[in-house]
Order: C-alpha cells, then sequence, then structure tokens
C-alpha cells in the first residue's frame, strides 16, 4: 500500500508480554484509541513513524505523476479539477507527517530520511504517466486501490493517525470520481482516445495490485501489527476486494484488464487472476523504477531550492518578536 | 544561518454556524500571523465566515496519562458528549 | 462550459451585451482579463508539488485554482459578447499567441520563489484596484457581478503576497537580495499595466472600466509603502517599460506555454474530454 514494506516486531504470545503491554493489548483490544502521551510499546511507537511516515512521503511524492499533466490538462474545468486533487495530495501528507509528529519525531527529520533514501514511499509514483488517460487511471485505479486501504485504516488504534485518515477518507472520495469521470470519457471517445484509455489501464494494471505489497499472510511482522491495529487486514485480502470491484468498472468502460488468467471464481465469489511480477516490484523498491530518480530529485530539489524561502520567513518571525519585545519593554 | 525548523501550530476552527472552536489539525508557519494564514489555506480553502485559534503546539499543556480515569470517567454515560464521530462506515471513500 | 448562467432580464439589464458599437474593444477586453488570469494561474500552478514547504505549496495551488476560476468567467463572457458560439475553453486552447492579449509581466517564467512572490504583488496591487473598481463603478452589471465575485478572492491574493514580500525583503540577506533583484527584473514589466490605448479609451469612455492612468498613482503609493517596509528599493518612476502584451506581442515565453497547455485540443481536434 501507501506502506508496502513496513518492518514490524515479530509477534508476542500474551504469556512474553509485560503488565504494561498486557494492559496496552487489551485498550487496543477494546477498541479504544492510543493517544500520544498514553503509554505504549516502544515497538508500536517505532513501526507507527515508519508506517506513517512511508504514507506521508507517499501522498507528497504521489503528487508529481499526477502534477506532470497539470499544465496540460485539456479543458479549463479538467486542469482546475486535477489542481485541486493534486493539491489534496500536499494535504494528505500534511495531515500524516503531523500524525507522525505526535510520536516524537519531526517533519524535518522525516523528509531527511526521504531525501537520503533511508525511507521509502509507495513503489507506484515511480511509474510514468505519459499520456492523459493516465491521470484517470492513477484516479481510478491509484487512488482507488489507496482508498481500500484507507478506510480500515480510519478503525487504526493511534488516534492521530485514525482522525488523519478520517480527514483524508473524506476528501479522497472525489479523487476515484473523478479519475473514473476521464476514463469515461475517454472510453467513449475518439478511436485514440480509447486507445490511450486502454494503454493506461494495461500499463497502472499491475503496478496498482503491488501497490498492496507481496503476500503477507504468514509474516510475523503483519501479524504484529494487526494485533496492533495498525494494519487492519492483509494485503491478499485487500488485493482480492481491489480486483473484484474494479473489474466490473473495467468492463462498463468496456476496457480489458490485461491479464488473460482472470475469471470469475463461483466458490471464493472473487475472481482469480495473476499475480503481478514481484521481481519487478523489488526492483522498484530498490530504486530501478522508470521514474525513481527523477521523483527523488524533484523532491530534494523542491526542498533545498526552498531553504532560502524557509529561512528568510524564520528570520523575520524572529526579528519581529525582538521587536516586540523591545517595544514592550520601552512601553514599562 | 539557521537550518530550524518552522515551528508547530495547532489549529481550531469555528464554522460559520458552529458553537466552539474545534480542533481541526496542525500545521508549520514561522509566527502566529502565518500561522494563521496557512491555516486558512490548508484547513478552510478560504470559506468566509469562520474564526480560526493557532495555538504553538508546545504551549499546549496535556493532562497526564495517570489523570485518565478521575478526569474522564464520570462523563462515560453521558453519550451524548461522544459524537459519533470516529465511528464512520466502511462504505466512507467507496466510490 | 461558461461561468455565471445569464438570465434574459440580466441581458437586457446589462446595455453592452448586445451594442454593435463597442462589441469588438468589449471584446478584446475581456480577453485581456481572461489571458491575465489564465496565464498567471498555468505559472502559478507550476508550483504543484515543487513548493518550498507544504503550507506554500497547498496556498499556491489555493491561488492557482482562484485564477483558473476567473479564467472562466472572463472568458466565458467574452465568448458571449462575440456571439460567435466561443465558449471559455475555445478560447483558452484554440487561439494562437498573437491572439493572446495578456500582459508581459504574467507570461515570464515563475523563476524562483522571490520571483513569484514579487510578481503576485506586482500584478495583485494592480488586479486589486481594478476589480475594486469595476465591481463599485463599472457600468456593465455582467462586469461587475464578475469583478465583485473575484475581488474577494484577490483581496486575499494580496494580503498573503504583501505579507511575505515585507518578510522575505526584511528576512535574511540572501532573501533580500533575492527580492530585490526579483524586483528589479519585473519593474519594467509594470508600465504595462496602465499603458492605455485605443481598447481601454473605449472601455473607459463607455464606463466599463476605468482610465488606467487614475489608478496608477494609487498603484505607486501602495506599492512603495510595502517596498518600504520590506526594506527594498523600489526602482525610480518612469523607466523604460516593455509593452506589447496587450496587443499579442509577446515574450518567446508565451509560445511553450500555449504548446504546452493547448497540446491536446489540437492534436485531438474535435475530442471531447
Ligand atoms: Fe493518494
Ligand atoms: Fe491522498
Ligand atoms: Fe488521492
Amino acid at each position: 500500500m501507501y506502506a508496502q514494506l513496513v518492518k514490524s516486531e515479530g509477534l508476542k504470545s500474551r504469556e512474553d508480554m509485560s503488565p504494561e503491554e498486557r494492559d496496552f493489548q487489551d485498550r487496543v483490544d477494546n477498541g479504544e484509541k492510543i493517544e500520544p502521551k498514553d503509554w505504549m510499546p516502544e515497538g508500536y511507537r517505532k513501526t507507527l513513524i515508519r508506517q506513517i511516515g512511508q504514507h506521508a512521503h507517499s501522498e507528497i511524492v504521489g503528487q508529481l505523476p499526477e502534477g506532470n499533466w497539470i499544465t496540460r490538462a485539456p479543458t479549463l474545468e479538467r486542469k482546475a479539477i486535477l489542481l485541486a486533487k493534486v493539491q489534496d495530495e500536499a494535504g494528505h501528507g500534511l495531515y500524516l507527517y503531523s500524525a507522525a509528529e505526535t510520536l516524537g519525531v519531526s517533519r524535518d527529520e522525516l523528509l531527511e530520511k526521504l531525501h537520503s533514501g533511508k525511507m521509502k514511499y509507495s513503489s507506484i509514483f515511480n511509474y510514468p504517466t505519459l499520456n492523459w488517460a493516465d491521470i484517470g487511471a492513477v484516479g481510478w485505479l491509484v487512488d482507488g486501490a489507496a482508498i481500500m486501504n484507507q478506510v480500515p485504516l480510519q478503525r487504526t488504534s493511534f488516534g492521530p493517525y485514525s482522525r488523519a485518515m478520517i480527514r483524508i477518507c473524506k476528501e479522497e472520495s472525489f479523487h476515484q470520481r473523478q479519475g473514473y469521470a476521464i476514463m469515461m470519457k475517454m472510453a467513449a471517445g475518439t478511436p485514440e482516445q480509447k486507445d490511450m484509455a486502454q494503454d493506461a489501464l494495461n500499463r497502472f494494471w499491475f503496478p496498482s495490485l503491488m501497490m498492496f505489497g507481496p503476500s503477507d499472510k504468514d509474516s510475523v511482522h503483519s501479524a504484529q501489527s494487526m494485533a496492533w491495529k495498525i494494519k487492519m487486514n492483509t494485503n491478499d485480502e485487500l488485493r482480492q476486494k481491489f480486483v473484484n470491484e474494479t473489474v466490473p468498472q473495467a468492463d462498463y468502460l468496456g476496457l480489458k484488464v490485461p491479464d488473460d488468467k482472470l475469471a470469475w471464481n463461483e466458490d471464493k465469489q472473487g475472481y482469480d487472476f495473476s499475480e503481478p511480477d514481484w521481481s519487478e516490484f523489488f526492483e522498484v523498491i530498490k530504486g530501478n523504477g522508470p521514474c525513481n530518480r527523477e521523483r527523488l530529485n524533484a523532491r530534494v530539489k523542491a526542498w533545498d531550492d526552498g531553504a532560502w524561502f524557509r529561512e528568510g520567513l524564520n528570520a523575520y518571525a524572529d526579528k519581529a518578536a525582538d521587536r516586540r519585545k523591545a517595544a514592550a519593554v520601552a512601553a514599562e | 544561518m539557521s537550518k530550524k525548523e518552522w515551528p508547530l501550530w495547532e489549529v481550531f476552527i469555528r464554522g460559520q454556524h458552529g458553537l466552539n472552536h474545534r480542533h481541526v489539525g496542525s500545521l508549520h508557519a514561522p509566527d502566529a500571523e502565518m500561522a494563521i494564514n496557512h491555516a486558512r489555506d490548508v484547513y478552510t480553502r478560504r470559506r468566509e465566515g469562520v474564526s480560526i485559534w493557532v495555538v504553538p503546539s508546545k504551549d499546549i499543556t496535556a493532562s497526564s496519562p495517570s489523570e485518565k480515569g478521575p478526569l474522564f470517567d464520570p462523563a462515560e454515560s453521558k453519550t451524548y458528549r461522544h459524537p459519533t464521530f470516529f465511528d464512520i462506515p466502511d462504505e466512507v471513500g467507496k466510490m | 462550459m461558461s461561468g455565471a448562467q445569464t438570465t434574459d432580464a440580466e441581458l437586457k439589464a446589462d446595455p453592452f451585451m448586445n451594442d454593435d458599437a463597442i462589441r469588438a474593444a468589449f471584446f478584446e477586453w475581456l480577453c485581456r482579463m481572461g489571458d491575465n488570469a489564465l496565464i498567471l494561474g498555468h505559472r502559478t500552478s507550476e508550483w504543484c508539488g515543487h513548493g518550498p514547504v507544504l503550507e506554500e505549496d497547498i496556498a499556491l495551488a489555493n491561488t492557482a485554482l482562484d485564477l483558473i476560476g476567473h479564467t472562466q468567467m472572463w472568458l466565458g463572457l467574452a465568448g458571449e459578447v462575440e456571439g460567435k458560439g466561443r465558449d471559455a475553453d475555445d478560447l483558452a486552447y484554440l487561439r494562437d499567441a498573437m491572439k493572446f492579449h495578456n500582459l508581459l509581466l504574467v507570461e515570464l517564467p515563475k523563476g524562483d520563489m522571490a520571483v513569484t512572490i514579487m510578481r503576485e504583488f506586482l500584478f495583485d496591487a494592480y488586479h486589486h484596484l481594478l476589480l475594486k473598481w469595476l465591481a463599485e463603478h463599472s457600468t456593465s452589471p455582467r462586469v461587475a457581478e464578475i469583478a465583485a465575485k473575484a475581488l474577494k478572492e484577490v483581496s486575499y491574493h494580496l494580503d498573503r503576497a504583501s505579507d511575505i514580500v515585507v518578510r522575505l525583503g526584511d528576512g535574511t540577506e540572501e532573501s533580500h537580495r533575492r527580492m530585490q533583484e526579483a524586483l528589479e527584473l519585473l519593474w519594467p514589466y509594470t508600465g504595462e499595466m496602465f499603458a492605455g490605448d485605443n481598447v481601454d479609451a473605449a472601455l473607459s469612455g463607455a464606463g466599463i472600466a476605468p482610465e488606467l492612468t487614475g489608478l496608477q498613482g494609487l498603484w505607486d503609493e501602495d506599492v512603495r509603502s510595502i517596498l518600504d517596509e520590506a526594506t527594498l528599493k523600489t526602482p525610480e518612476p518612469g523607466g523604460y517599460a516593455h509593452l506589447g502584451g496587450k496587443q499579442g506581442r509577446h515574450t518567446e515565453h508565451l509560445g511553450f506555454i500555449l504548446a504546452e497547455m493547448q497540446f491536446l485540443q489540437r492534436a485531438y481536434p474535435g475530442a471531447s474530454w
């Protein structure tokens, strides 16, 4: 997902837990929210920082592939919608960094880790947006996949994370719709437009399935995260749900999902489908995706080029505070 | 030259017909005036008729977890104080 | 596609909607208003995802969104006045550079944040005065209505830009230097805002738009007081002014903006998006 490979602790059995840990687990099991000042296992805090941080990074790096088309949007209305959508993603990043900050890490520290490559963001944003239908496909498939994960995360155990997800989900609902609306226009448009739509689906289908991460049904890391309710479903569950919901939407568009093995399975009441190429996934994570370098460079450049701006505003704030102090002293 | 991070602010907003200011989130800004502008851009998208408070996060004093029992327990039965805000159905966000 | 829907009653109430004597100049002037908003909005939107800090990234996108909204209203009205069935999108996406009539100031590259914020400030100070006059005095109710809507947003743009100009001007040595350089780069492009031609004369004659020279004194005062507070040195008035944008003679930059902006509409004529 937006946080695809978050390292966590192995699952602890109840006997191995300290009294504090048992107490904590009971609160989580009862559906209580954990708040920043509450006692929490160090592993819970660290895993959350990694997960929320990755999620936040994904939101702001995720601005880039779509931002790529803002100046080329084909109508004024599409331009406004796309700009508003990409702006929302910046807001999502901001909310999530704020949630991470309640755990005692600063936003600048997290950004530093993104820029140095120590922290990752979702693999999906290392794929290019090559034609206008990609903007439709990203909204429909990428935001669609993200929503699969984010809706259950509204119930996550950590209060600030849960509240950020609630706010994000509210804003997210229009993202998938605007993407699908573009796809409907393209799929029903000229032959060239329909080709673009099919091409976009061909390129984004498997990378979208990769967003859920490799199968983790046997992973102890995932088991711990699920016990802590910072992960709500297995990757495979979410992927299956996504395929089940998306295939009829593709059918409606008259587009073909690029998977010859795709078939409805009456027994499991879901589709059988091909796994994405996981070797490609691991290459992308390692930095060898088509756009890894461009994406990271763009973020680093924005940050470095903005240093004088941030410092200038800091300096003025300091001077203004000094002036206010001096005026107050003079008035006494 | 200082490389210090812009301080963190907590943002509270009272809507047009709202009763109390409500905490909506946080943001970074070099000082209070800019925090107000940022809050307007980030959290209200500049709808008019709203009142914004910003408070430096470092100046907020929170009750400590040990006080949790006595401070919060008595209100537990008064369910009307607990908006169902957080129990958003799974359907939210679906297409 | 165009902005506000208008009732027949309102159309009748606006004496200029169907007036052949002023139609050409009115259309032209409305295109200038729309083109300024469109091109400045385009430049501002280039920051999305590349801003110096998340809060500023979001604020710049808000500004760009407002400007796109103004574009839809002005160009929509321009199409109605022209009466040839062109809507705002037709005007934005299917005119070539020489038919674009924005100020040269707004098409210059976005540069660093100093250039971006300084340009926004210099333009907003003018834009705000102009919209305020239009909202209060225009003899065209349709123009006054759009101006009143845009004015609310542009008042905020001006406040925000002024505030940042002061802060960066009086910030660090580097921010001061960058702001002064941006000011000197942009200053020769500000004269065009007040250089009237026969279109401006026709519109002010009809009371639709103000006499530009009347705005200049106010602009000078407003701008100078902010620049003083920012500890920046205001360039001498009456220096050289680059002109031509309003008449369709642009810098080399506009062609590239349009090549990018109009690409899909040009490559797939008649397609619906
Ligand atoms: Fe997203
Ligand atoms: Fe998002
Ligand atoms: Fe989204």
